[in-house]
């Protein structure tokens, strides 16, 4: 029975740096290891919390990049250039470094192969770190449930996971769909513009398949791909949605 | 101000009541409606936190911290059930 269960504190941890990795000229996947890690759901994410000399704290959430099944917690963090936390993560830490987190946290934004589908993920910019969690949790669990990934970056460059998500394509249950809304590559094949109602009807299954959805992204984003899907008839009950501020502009 | 959602303050629920409250549901003492948490309209620069109902934009949840105290405000949210 649930309501007998020990409940636990959030308590602060620490975690060593294993691997850096950059992943675009503004984001960075840290790999740590954590002794106390007692593992996570899909879509959850980390406080991480930075302490000055001086004990100034300044603490901010980071979603979790990496699969419960992966061997280590991955986050990956975008730099914002004002950020009191993210540019220290993305430009200063060090492999062996060690950094203070406490979570997982969340259990709203969370897809596990149980909840079933289809699956349709929907990522503006960094939005795309917790629905890679989701997609990685997919390829490890051997789902046969159907996914769709529509991610919207500013330019091909900035397209976070490009080469896994890329890869992902050749996977029969997973449809990655990519739109470039600054800058395209000549020749580029996929979407070039913002994301609307046209373009999520052109990707999104049809409402009456009642597909399970996620957006996350800047809140401008968001917004306009939840008002786009309820337009198309989705139920808002299966749209779940998860806002990132502090991005300056958005995708 | 950046309107954010009930994702944004799971941490924080989490100190307050001892457990992951963003898929727990929440009855707006304004307006009536229940809904996750998770989805509250969440405000951070206010003077503390805000959390508003999705429909009626009724305050649910203040969440202040004063000399170390954190005082929660819960006057505007009728029901909470766990998921």
């Amino acid at each position: 029975m649930e309501g007998t269960a020990v409940r636990r504190r959030l308590n602060w941890q620490t975690g060593t740096v294993e691997e850096l990795v950059s992943e675009t000229p503004r984001t960075r996947s840290i790999r740590l290891g954590l002794p106390c890690w007692s593992g996570h759901r899909p879509g959850q994410h980390v406080d991480v919390r930075l302490t000055a000399e001086d004990g100034y704290h300044a603490q901010r959430s980071y979603s979790i990049a990496s699969a419960p099944e992966d061997e280590n917690l991955v986050l990956t963090v975008e730099r914002l250039d004002d950020g009191e936390v993210s540019p220290f993560l993305v430009d200063e830490l060090r492999t062996g470094d060690e950094l203070e987190l406490r979570g997982p946290i969340g259990g709203y934004f969370v897809w596990e192969t149980a909840r079933g589908g289809p699956l349709l993920l929907v990522a503006g910019g960094s939005g795309v770190v917790p629905l890679r969690a989701m997609l990685r949790h997919h390829r490890a669990s051997g789902s046969a449930v159907p996914v769709r990934l529509l991610y919207s970056a500013r330019s091909l460059p900035d397209v976070i996971y490009r080469d896994e998500l890329t890869r992902l394509t050749g996977n029969n249950a997973i449809d990655v769909h990519f739109t470039l809304t600054r800058e395209q590559p000549v020749g580029w094949r996929g979407y070039r513009r913002r994301i609307d109602r046209e373009l999520l009807a052109e990707v999104a299954w049809p409402a009456v398949d009642r597909p399970l959805v996620y957006v996350c992204g800047p809140t401008d984003f968001v917004e306009t791909a939840a008002a786009a899907l309820v337009a198309l008839g989705h139920e808002p009950g299966r749209i779940r949605l998860e806002r990132f501020g502090g991005t300056g502009g958005s995708a | 101000m950046t309107r954010l959602d009930g994702n944004a303050i799971a941490g924080e629920l989490y100190d307050i009541f001892g457990t992951e409250m963003t898929a727990a549901t929440g009855t707006c003492a304004g307006c009536g409606s229940a809904r996750p948490l998770g989805e509250l309209a969440v405000y951070l620069q206010a003077p503390g936190v805000v959390a508003r109902c999705t429909s009626c934009d009724h305050v649910m949840i203040v969440i202040v911290e004063i000399r170390g105290v954190r005082c929660v405000d819960l006057r505007g949210t009728a029901d909470v059930k766990k998921a």
